[in-house]
């Protein structure tokens, strides 16, 4: 990864300095949301925004190329098909494995966890997915718009 | 051209409204959600899916083909963007 400061466009200090120290816990945040959407208020959806909008906030605060940095285009346009391909992905693998279509009781033929355990873990595999496509999407998203398409200078 | 399209809007919204007339009231004890799958979901939820958030349990797994659709809407969102928008500065 190169140099934070590497890049001198961006607002002042106290807002660079603040945000640099930010960003770790509100992806830790995101990370905490997305994978502790069984037993507390939270999910694919919540988690990936909050994952993408530590991104937004990094390229707010200093500029697209900075956050490009941390998260190349190509990585994240890679990861928002990742996403969407884990969730058909792994709807698919339980209709071959025998049962329906996103019925994840089918993959315990795969690995025997129980088919109770495998409804609790095919939904985190399925959010993961969702987490990872929202995340790119939004990111994706707020770089276009504010840049006209051309991912070089935003807002 | 903009009037045919404001008319279409019209008529379906006008559709739609008149549609609702026949949903159950909102809170209706007697409707087909309230008298038996929402009971379902909240005795069955836990010991079918070990999932302790019922709203996880209901959005991951018994409504998962929602969840799924409403992934690729946002994918497909990203990529009407990408597609309008996106271009390389050459100069």
């Amino acid at each position: 990864m190169r140099d934070i400061h590497e890049h001198s466009a961006g607002e002042d200090l106290i807002i660079k300095t603040s945000v640099r120290l930010l960003v770790p816990f509100i992806q830790l945040f995101g990370l905490y949301v997305i994978v502790h959407g069984h037993y507390s208020p939270g999910g694919g959806f919540q988690g990936g925004v909050i994952l993408g909008s530590s991104f937004i906030l990094l390229a707010l605060a200093y500029d697209l190329k900075t956050s490009q940095d941390y998260m190349p285009v190509w990585a994240n346009a890679l990861l928002g098909n990742i996403g969407p391909v884990i969730f058909i992905g792994v709807g698919a693998l339980c209709a071959i494995f025998g049962g329906l279509f996103l019925d994840y009781s089918a993959l315990d033929v795969l690995i025997p966890l129980g088919p109770v355990e495998w409804r609790s873990f095919g939904i985190f595999l399925v959010e993961v997915g969702v987490g990872l496509a929202v995340m790119s999407i939004m990111l994706l998203l707020y770089w276009n718009l504010s840049s006209g398409g051309a991912l070089d200078e935003g807002l | 051209m903009k009037t045919l399209a404001l008319l279409a809007t019209l008529v379906t919204g006008a559709l739609l409204l008149y549609g609702t007339r026949d949903f159950p009231a909102w809170g209706d004890p007697q409707a087909p959600a309230s008298t038996y799958l929402s009971p379902v979901y909240i005795e069955k939820a836990v010991e079918q899916t070990h999932v302790p958030n019922i709203v996880t349990a209901v959005l991951g797994d018994y409504r998962g083909y929602d969840t799924m659709f409403e992934t690729v809407v946002i994918y497909c969102a990203g990529m009407a963007v990408v597609s309008v928008l996106r271009r390389n500065r050459e100069e």
